[in-house]
C-alpha cells in the first residue's frame, strides 16, 4: 500500500528524521494561510498523489510570493497529472502540501528497500539526486551503489557517506540518519522508502526533502497506524470493489476480460490473449478458497465494464471447482446481463458438473478445450 | 528414484486441527503420504484423522520420527512455525501459507542460512512425487509417475503444464512449487541441482514469472551445470509495470523483472523458451525423443 508524501514525512519526523515544514493544504487559500503561518519568502507547493515522476510534469511548484502560492495551489488542485507513473488516465490532485524553501547545496539520493537477491534489507544510494532514478541507472549506473545491511555497522554508514562524498560534520549526521532509516523500515513493515531528493542545506543538515513510502499489504494488520493512512481516492474503485471479495483484481487497457484461477496462470493468461492479436482488459485471480458470492461479483466486475468486448474464463480447478464458477456466472447474470461473448475453458474438479449447468442455462457460451482454442476465440469474436 | 520426497517420508502438518490442515491432510493421506501425526498447540495427546496430534514439533520428532512437514498455520504465525521446524531438525518443511510478512520471511532466511533444512515456499502448492507422495495442495490426479522434473513460481500454471506431461505420456519424477513470494526458500538453481543428480530426471520444465532475478539466476547456472533438456516458459510479458500481479513476488519494479529480460538469459543458456505455455508438454516430447 502506498501513502501520501505528507504521511512519509509524518512517520519520518516521528523517527527524528529532519523533514521540511509543511502543511497540507485542500483549496488555494487554505495553502496561502499555510504559507504565512510557515513564514519565510520561498515556499515549495507540492501536489499529494500516489505517483512519483510529479516534478516532469508541474506538480511542484516554487512559489516566491504569497501570490504565487495562491496560484500553484489554485492551478495544481482539481487538475489531472499524468506522469511516467499514474498510466494514461492520470490522478486528480485533491490536496497540496505547502512546505518552507531550502537553500540547497547538494542533493543525493537514498533509498531502502527488501532486496531479494541477498534476502535482506539494501540500501541504494546515488550521489545524482533528484533525478529520475531509472534514468540514472541507465545512463550513468557507477552513480549508483547498493549496500546490504544485515545489523547496521560504522563502516556500512561511512562506506556509503563516502559514496555520496560527504564530509565534515555530515558523515556523523549521516550515520544517525541511516540508523534511524532503517529503524524506521523495520519498525513500521516498509517495504520501499525512498528520499528523492535527501538534500544537504547550506547551513549543513541534512533533510528529506521529498518521501515515498510503500508498506508491506502482508503486513497491515499489525501497522494499523498506517493502515489509518489508506486514501482511496487514489485507488482503482473496480479494485477496491473486487478486494472486498477476496479477488485480485488489476484494471488494464485491453478489451479482452478474463477471470482466472491462480496468479501466474491469470498472467498467462493476458500473455495468450496478447499472443494472439489483442489486449487483456484485465488481470483477474479468484483465488484458491473462492466462493459463490465472489465468482458472481467477479463476473459482474467484467460484465459493467464498458470497455470489455468480451469475456474468457479460464479455470483449471484444483481446489476451486468449476461448479462454483458455473454458479457464479449464473448468479451474476439475474441482474447483469450477459451482453458480450463469453469463452469457457472450465476443466478439473467438477468440471462435468459445471459445464452442465452452464449449458443447462441455455447460455450463449463458446467452450475451448484449452488456454489457446480460449484465447484464439475470444480473439476471433471480437474481431 | 525422485528427489527429496518419496513413500517412506515421515511427515507431519502444522495447522493439523485447523480447516485447510485437515482438508489437505485428509488429501495426502489418501494419495498415500506417509503422514505420521500433526502439531496444533495445545491440543497435544488428542487424535486428529487417526493420527496423534502434538504440541510442538520437537514432541513429533521424537514420537513419531518426523521429517518433513507442511505448514497450514495462518500468516501471522507461519514465520515462527517455520522456524520451530527447522529448529527441531527437520529436512525438509514445505509452508503453504499466503500472506507472510517479508520481513519476516528475512527473519527465517537468516536462521535457515546456516541449516541443512530445505524449505519450499512460502505461498506455493508444495511438492509431489507421483504414484509416490505429495506434502502439498495440488490436485494428485493429474499427475503420473514419469521422466520429467517441474520448477515452479506458480500453482495453476504448474498443473498446466503437469497436466501436459501426462497426457504426452512423459509424466513426472518430482514438480515442485517454489512459491509466488519475493522471499522464499528453494529456488530454481536448488531444484536444478536436484534435477541433474537424480536418475529418474530426464528433462525439466522450468516456470517463472515477473519480478526478481531468480530466473536470470537459475539461467547463469544452467549454462555451465546441467546438461538434461530444460525447456521455460516466463509468465507476465503483458503486465504493467510498478503493479503486483496476485503474488507478492510478481511485480516489475524500476524495470527489472520484465519477462523480456528472463526469455533472454534462459534462452542465452540454451534453454528452450517457450512463449506458449500450452505448449510446454510437446516441447520437452520433442526434446526427449
Amino acid at each position: 500500500m502506498n501513502i501520501h508524501e505528507y504521511q512519509a514525512k509524518e512517520i519520518l519526523k516521528s523517527f527524528g528524521v529532519a523533514v521540511p515544514n509543511g502543511q497540507l493544504a485542500w483549496t488555494a487559500d487554505q495553502a496561502v494561510g499555510a504559507a504565512k503561518e510557515l513564514g519565510g519568502s520561498i515556499w515549495v507547493v507540492k501536489a499529494q498523489i500516489h505517483a512519483g515522476g510529479r516534478g516532469k510534469v508541474g506538480g511542484v511548484r516554487i512559489c516566491k510570493s504569497l501570490g504565487d502560492v495562491n496560484k500553484a495551489a489554485g492551478a495544481l488542485l482539481g487538475s489531472v497529472l499524468v506522469t511516467k507513473q499514474t498510466g494514461a488516465g492520470g490522478k486528480e490532485v485533491g490536496k497540496v502540501y505547502i512546505e518552507e524553501g531550502l537553500d540547497i547545496a547538494r542533493e543525493f539520493y537514498l533509498s531502502l528497500l527488501v532486496d531479494r537477491e541477498q534476502a535482506c534489507i539494501s540500501f541504494v544510494a546515488s550521489p545524482a539526486g533528484g533525478m529520475d532514478i531509472e534514468e540514472v541507472a541507465a545512463t550513468q549506473p557507477e552513480k549508483i551503489q547498493t549496500f546490504p545491511i544485515r545489523d547496521i555497522q560504522a563502516y556500512d554508514t561511512s562506506k556509503m557517506a563516502m559514496f555520496l562524498g560527504l564530509d565534515g560534520g555530515a558523515v556523523a549526521q549521516f550515520d544517525s540518519l541511516v540508523r534511524k532509516l532503517y529503524q524506521m523500515f523495520v519498525a513500521q513493515d516498509a517495504a520501499m522508502l525512498e528520499l528523492n531528493p535527501l538534500v544537504l542545506t547550506n547551513s549543513g543538515d541534512l533533510v528529506a526533502l521529498d518521501a515515498k513510502f510503500v508498506v508491506d499489504d502482508n503486513a497491515l494488520y499489525r501497522q494499523e497506524g498506517i493502515s489509518a493512512m489508506r486514501d482511496l481516492s487514489e485507488e482503482d474503485p473496480r479494485e477496491i470493489e473486487a478486494a472486498k471479495f477476496g479477488l485480485n483484481y488489476i484494471q488494464l487497457d485491453g478489451n479482452i476480460a478474463c477471470m482466472v484461477n491462480g496468479a501466474g496462470l491469470a498472467m498467462a493468461t493476458m500473455d495468450m490473449i496478447h499472443m494472439k492479436g489483442s489486449e487483456p482488459a484485465n488481470f483477474l485471480d479468484v483465488g484458491g478458497g473462492v466462493t459463490i458470492p465472489a465468482v458472481t461479483e467477479a463476473f459482474k466486475l467484467l460484465f459493467s465494464d464498458q470497455h470489455v468486448k468480451a469475456v474468457l474464463v479460464n479455470i483449471f480447478g484444483g481446489i476451486v471447482r468449476c461448479d462454483i464458477i458455473a454458479q457464479g456466472l449464473l448468479e451474476a447474470i439475474k441482474t447483469h446481463p450477459m451482453n458480450v461473448p463469453v469463452v469457457m475453458r472450465l476443466v478439473g474438479t467438477n468440471e462435468e458438473v459445471g459445464q452442465a449447468l452452464v449449458k443447462g442455462a441455455g447460455l450463449n457460451v463458446y467452450w475451448a478445450d484449452d488456454l489457446d482454442e480460449a484465447a484464439s476465440i475470444a480473439v476471433k469474436v471480437i474481431a | 528414484m525422485s528427489v527429496l520426497l518419496d513413500k517412506n517420508t515421515r511427515v507431519i502438518c502444522q495447522g493439523f486441527t485447523g480447516k485447510q490442515g485437515t482438508f489437505h491432510s485428509e488429501q495426502m493421506l489418501a494419495y498415500g503420504t506417509n503422514l505420521v501425526g500433526g502439531v496444533t498447540p495445545k491440543k497435544g495427546r488428542q487424535t486428529h484423522l487417526a493420527k496423534p496430534v502434538f504440541d510442538t514439533v520437537a514432541d513429533a520428532v521424537k514420537e513419531e520420527g518426523a521429517e518433513a512437514s507442511v505448514i497450514f498455520v495462518p500468516p501471522r504465525f507461519a514465520a515462527a512455525a517455520i522456524v520451530e521446524a527447522a529448529n527441531a531438525g527437520l529436512k525438509l518443511i514445505v509452508c503453504i501459507t499466503e500472506g507472510i510478512p517479508v520481513l519476516d520471511m528475512l527473519k527465517v532466511k537468516a536462521t535457515l542460512k546456516n541449516s541443512h533444512t530445505v524449505l519450499i515456499g512460502p505461498n506455493c502448492p508444495g511438492i509431489i512425487t507421483p504414484g509416490e507422495a505429495k506434502i502439498g495442495i495440488m490436485p494428485a490426479h493429474i499427475h503420473k509417475p514419469g521422466r520429467v522434473g517441474v520448477i515452479s513460481r506458480s500453482g495453476t500454471l504448474t498443473y498446466e503444464a503437469v497436466d501436459q506431461l501426462t497426457k504426452t505420456g512423459l509424466g513426472q519424477s518430482t514438480c515442485i512449487g517454489m512459491g509466488g513470494d519475493p522471499i522464499h526458500g528453494m529456488d530454481f538453481i536448488d531444484a536444478l541441482k536436484l534435477f541433474e543428480a537424480d536418475e529418474q530426471t530426464e528433462g525439466v520444465v522450468m516456470i517463472g514469472e515477473i519480478g526478481g532475478a531468480d530466473e536470470e539466476h537459475a539461467a547463469a547456472f544452467i549454462k555451465h551445470h546441467i546438461s538434461k533438456p530444460v525447456t521455460a516458459f516466463i509468465a507476465g510479458a503483458t503486465a504493467p509495470t510498478g503493479k503486483r500481479m496476485g503474488h507478492a513476488g510478481a511485480i516489475i519494479s524500476g524495470g527489472k523483472g520484465t519477462a523480456d529480460a528472463k526469455y533472454t538469459a534462459l534462452a542465452a543458456a540454451g534453454v528452450a523458451i517457450e512463449h506458449n505455455p500450452t505448449l510446454l508438454g510437446e516441447r520437452m516430447l520433442e526434446m526427449l525423443r
